[in-house]
């Protein structure tokens, strides 16, 4: 201010903004704001490549070993000894058996379990006395391998297919559960106050902003259990073989070890670990790659 | 300000009545607010003022119903408050991220029953009013801080409250963006009649906004001294008036600290 005689009138009349004048500037400053090039995701071959060269150095690795000849190939065989009995056995048909019989029972299982465990989940994070009653009961049940369930239940159940889904039940519900309650735990308190300012009485304060913002942590619920009953799946078809429980992966693991052949022991491993890849690849990581980025959480959406 | 209106008379019925109230966050404890009367006249646009831990914030929750009084009424738009019966906007834009900006107030929409059929249209006059009107499809974190603030102005006017309560929602944004807003604010407080009760602890964005100023003590919280603001016309933030109750008021404020000091 030079003088106190400076037009004082101009700054106090002067009018303010018109409307026009708010909205083109605010037009410059989201603008300015929002920075362009959010887009651009720059798609690289690495991703891809890279665990395939280390999926080969391995089996180089592996064939070294046997070239090496430090034991013999009927306790270790060679990269191609295994290939070609997993050719043989899907020429007998049993690779697509065990394939089926196995997944068929996984995806089931699983299916029941995110069935039965999702509203408990809900129940357990909401009510106060359910989780002070049963929550560390669930925990526990977390922690125990639902393979300690398998002589009970072939106590029960008989060597039938049930035996194998009560395996899976036990050790797939009590990790969605915990998920669950995990994710619901983790949703910010200012999320649950715009519930309640916004007027959403308790079903819809669950259904349009408690679940929503859950959801990370239920998927990792579920992705945990999805491992946890393909595991105990697994075990469940070592020891419960014969009877009338199918032909699956577990079992050909088995059957491998009785008529003594590595090479069929090695297909059975490699094909339980291919599944275990495929649905965390087909499955898993998009659904969580969706989420993430809509939620701007990935790392490609920087700002 | 034409549609602004006067003071409170017996005839019209309060926006926001406080009669006596009181709260203390344990029986027996402190009265973090104490005794407070108010009334607040259809319309009108009061700015709350005080240091942190005032329990300027505590009021506010009391008012939209969040927490209740350990004593006293109070009543907006002439009923006791039960919860839901005002707007609330915080000082985060509080958006629901797997939203859209046009999902986040057409669940405001939503929870208050409007029917399917009309949400978007109205959600989509909502931005539009807010000049958000292009962004409805946004992700929340595609939006600038000032962007996400308005669409969470669009989702409180969505609620379709008389009563808008704002608890520092400017406070987390840069400079040049809260000027922007004020006048916003402004804006779509004359276009749309809602009385405001606004929290700030910034004394120059008071009085730049507000029709009235109601400093607070602090410990207990008290309503200690009221100004009105005499202005014709827009105010800026730069006019010498604002600046010269601005400087009067941040004197009475400072007191009010200083009494802390021992």
């Amino acid at each position: 201010m030079p003088s106190e005689t400076t037009q004082p009138s101009e700054t106090t009349t002067a009018p303010a903004l018109t409307m026009n004048d708010v909205r083109s500037l605010e037009a410059g400053l989201d603008a300015l704001q929002t920075a362009p090039g959010t887009t651009t995701r720059r798609r690289s071959v690495w991703p891809v490549l890279a665990p395939l060269l280390a999926t080969a150095l391995l089996i180089g690795a592996w064939q070294l070993f046997v070239l090496a000849g430090i034991k013999p190939t009927y306790i270790v065989p060679s990269p191609l000894d295994v290939l070609h009995q997993a050719v043989e056995a899907w020429g007998r048909g049993d690779i697509q058996q065990a394939l089926v019989t196995s997944l068929e029972r996984g995806i089931v299982g699983f299916a029941v379990a995110v069935l039965v465990a999702t509203p408990i989940g809900i129940l357990v994070a909401r009510v106060r006395w359910v989780r002070l009653s049963f929550g560390p009961i669930i925990t526990g049940l977390q922690v125990l391998p639902s393979v300690a369930w398998v002589p009970a239940a072939i106590l029960w159940f008989g060597l039938t297919d049930t035996t194998a889904y009560f395996v899976i039940l036990m050790g797939a519900i009590p990790s969605i559960i915990n998920g669950l309650v995990a994710g619901v735990d983790q949703v910010p308190p200012l999320f649950r106050r715009v519930g309640q300012v916004l007027g959403a009485n308790p079903w819809e304060a669950v259904r349009h902003i408690i679940l929503p913002a859950a959801l990370p942590g239920y998927l990792a619920g579920l992705k945990q259990g999805w491992a946890f009953s393909w595991r105990s799946l697994m075990a469940a078809e070592i020891i419960a073989v014969g009877g009338k429980i199918g032909f699956g992966l577990g079992s050909m693991l088995q059957q491998g070890r009785e008529i003594q052949d590595m090479s069929v022991v090695l297909v059975a491993i490699l094909l339980i670990l291919a599944v275990g890849i495929g649905v965390e690849l087909l499955v898993f990581a998009p659904l969580e790659r969706r989420l993430l980025r809509r939620r701007g959480l990935a790392a490609e959406t920087s700002r | 300000m034409s549609t602004a209106a006067s003071r409170a008379t017996t005839e019209i019925p309060a926006a926001v009545r406080l009669d006596q109230v009181t709260k203390r966050f344990a029986p027996g404890g402190p009265a973090v607010l104490d005794r407070i009367d108010l009334t607040i006249a259809p319309g009108e646009f009061v700015c709350l003022l005080g240091a942190s831990g005032c329990g300027k914030s505590t009021l506010l929750n009391i008012v939209a119903g969040l927490e209740p009084a350990s004593s006293g009424t109070v009543q907006v738009a002439g009923s006791l408050q039960l919860g839901g019966n005002a707007a609330l906007m915080f000082q985060e834009p509080a958006l629901l991220p797997w939203l859209t900006a046009r999902r986040n107030v057409e669940l405001a929409l939503r929870l208050r029953g409007v029917p399917r059929s009309e949400r978007r249209d109205r959600a989509d006059e909502l931005l539009e009013l807010v000049h958000l009107g292009g962004a409805g499809d946004k992700a929340v974190h595609e939006l600038s801080g000032g962007m996400r603030q308005r669409v969470a102005l669009a989702r409180s006017l969505a609620q379709e409250r008389d009563v808008l309560l704002m608890d520092e929602p400017f406070a987390a944004l840069d400079a040049i963006t809260r000027d922007l807003l004020h006048d916003e604010l402004e804006r779509i407080w004359l276009a749309t009649g809602r009385t405001v009760v606004f929290i700030t602890h910034n004394v120059r964005e008071a009085v730049r906004l507000g029709q009235r100023v109601l400093l607070m003590s602090s410990r207990p919280g008290r309503i200690v001294r009221e100004w009105t603001v005499e202005v014709h016309g827009q105010r800026r933030i730069e006019a010498p008036e604002v600046a010269a109750l601005a400087m009067e008021i941040t004197d009475h404020l400072r007191q009010e600290i200083r009494r802390h000091a021992l």
